[in-house]
């Protein structure tokens, strides 16, 4: 072989290699996945120990050390995920009148959970017990209807907050059921409670146009559905008379659902609402596929549950 | 020469045929995992609530008396042992508080039927217990009603057909559910005169629909939690044997 002839062939060979590794990566470029997991909890009530293998309803479940071992391995699995709470995180176990909610904010902070919303039992040794556990908390709190302004808790909520994961924008905001007749007014003070669909209507609108968020996540203590009040406010009514929101994320009535419930929303897009139950008992797992790939988006989305 | 305009080909087409790609939502996966003795604990999470476990075990586990039965709020249809009980706990505990900060007398105690929170279980009575039966933080409150309101009192009470607990009350209904007796320390209710009513700060600000306690004469806030006359009341008794009686009956 001349060596005029190597270097040709040889030059060519290096090209088509690195062509290859060219065209591979434009390939996945172009056809991009991405799976965004949201873990989530409510009305875990203080439950940090596991039920005694003789409680007559609930043995040997739940348990802050298993939730944190489970938590950690779909964190390993998928590090693109968001761990959420929906309220309620105070009052049921003596732990609670011991500490006043300490170690419910520290356990929650070492799970890294990433938000909670807040829960009419959180305003149970009033608000200044709420903001005394701030320090122990290292995540955000989200209410979008609860007006802080006149109190204490001024500043220390925020009504969204907009986390990237993988490239994707997640809108998350939070709201509070009324606590006129739910809680004592001497325990929430001056707080005020505004109107949780036009607040709804106010953030997706924020989330979707000017924060251009890919997801909608509203983190409810509104309760699931009233039966008896079918008028009242719940997460049902709310998907229904809202748009752009991807998954209400609920608590407050402890309902334990068997699967998250499909609802159409006021354009007739499909809305995830779910909830699941209470005491730390289960921890619910929704998975976002997204694709780049057109021809799969034009098919829409599916939905497993 | 030709590779060289391909590769600046093939980088315009990733700069900017990629950037312009949105990732569209196409599937959403929901289940729900239940936490059960198959997940291991976290070591790290298990060491640090422990010693707080403990701590909290050791005094809720101290022994304050002893009960001689099994009660349950569902044992009765208008006043049960247990309801009674506490009725009675609160009566019995806050009225030398009442007495000594107001000079006047509680009259009668009125709690609610959803505020007792578990049985009490024969056997040993410790903090613990109290716990269970009231978990909330709610304290004891005196309200100053006119018999007027007192009315209204018996009415809901008749109208709810429900347990709530009472002290110091008596009352009876017939088959229509109409009130034939209402009497407080054996008297008959006077529309003019005052009444001390002992209950927790929930049912004065209108929990369970106790509308009634909003017109009133004054409010005495005690700083006296339900759990801990509880507390108070089980440390006093050596054997708790608490009866279902005729304070509200249905004739």
């Amino acid at each position: 072989m001349k060596r005029r002839d190597f270097i040709q062939k040889a030059s060519a060979a290096t090209a088509l290699v690195t062509l290859g590794g060219l065209g591979l990566q434009s390939f996945t470029n172009i056809d991009k996945t991405s799976k965004i997991t949201i873990l989530h909890t409510n009305d875990v009530h203080s439950h940090i120990d596991a039920f005694s293998p003789g409680d007559g309803r609930n043995a040997n479940k739940g348990g802050v050390a298993r939730r944190a071992s489970l938590i950690e391995s779909i964190r390993k699995e998928n590090p693109n995920t968001l761990l959420l709470d929906a309220g309620d995180i105070f009052q049921g176990t003596p732990y609670f009148n011991y500490y006043g909610g300490e170690l419910e904010f520290k356990l929650m902070s070492k799970l890294k959970y990433d938000a909670a919303t807040i829960g009419n039992h959180d305003f149970d040794n009033g608000i200044e017990g709420l903001y005394a556990q701030l320090p122990h908390a290292e995540f955000q709190f989200l209410s979008a209807n609860y007006d802080f302004s006149n109190t204490i808790m001024d500043t220390h909520t925020k009504p969204y907050k907009v986390f990237i994961k993988d490239g994707i924008k997640i809108g998350v905001y939070g709201l509070g059921i009324e606590l006129n007749g739910l809680v004592d007014p001497s325990m929430y003070k001056e707080t005020k409670y505004l109107d949780p669909i036009e607040t709804s209507q106010d953030m997706t609108r924020i989330l979707k146009t000017e924060e251009q968020c890919d997801l909608i996540i509203c983190l409810s203590h509104l309760g699931y559905h009233y039966k008896n009040n079918p008028n009242k406010i719940s997460d049902l009514a709310l998907a229904k008379a809202t748009k752009d929101i991807n998954l209400i994320i609920g608590g407050h009535t402890h309902t334990f659902l068997s699967k998250p419930t499909i609802v159409k929303n006021i354009e007739g897009k499909n809305t995830l609402v779910n909830q699941v139950g209470c005491y730390g008992i289960n921890l619910g797992k929704i998975d976002f596929y997204f694709d780049s790939d057109k021809n799969k988006a034009a098919k829409g989305t599916s939905i497993i549950v | 020469m030709r590779f060289t305009h391909l590769f600046i080909l093939l980088y315009i087409f990733i700069l900017f045929g990629c950037k312009q790609e949105k990732l569209q939502l196409i599937k959403i996966e929901g289940k729900q995992i239940k936490i059960t003795n198959t997940i291991a604990a976290n070591s790290e999470i298990e060491s640090f609530t422990t010693p707080f476990r403990e701590h909290i075990q050791k005094d809720l586990d101290s022994v304050l008396a002893y009960s001689a039965d099994t009660y349950s709020k569902s044992d009765g249809k208008y006043n049960t042992a247990i309801g009674n009980l506490m009725a009675d706990a609160v009566f019995s505990e806050a009225s030398p508080i009442f007495k000594s900060k107001t000079g006047h007398n509680i009259d009668m105690v009125l709690l609610n039927y959803g505020g007792i929170r578990s049985i009490l279980s024969k056997g040993n009575v410790t903090k613990r217990t109290a716990f269970k039966i009231m978990p909330f933080e709610n304290s004891i409150v005196v309200v100053a009603l006119k018999g007027t309101q007192i009315d209204s009192l018996t009415y809901y009470l008749s109208k709810s057909k429900t347990a709530h607990p009472i002290s110091k009350l008596k009352l009876s209904l017939n088959k229509d559910y109409k009130i034939i007796e209402a009497k407080i320390n054996g008297k008959n209710i006077e529309k003019e005169k005052t009444y001390y009513v002992a209950t927790n700060d929930y049912l004065y600000n209108g929990g369970d629909n106790m509308t009634f306690f909003k017109t009133n004469d004054s409010l005495y806030v005690l700083n006296y939690k339900i759990r801990n006359a509880l507390i108070d009341n089980f440390k006093k008794a050596d054997t708790i044997s608490p009866v279902r009686d005729d304070r509200f009956t249905q004739k």
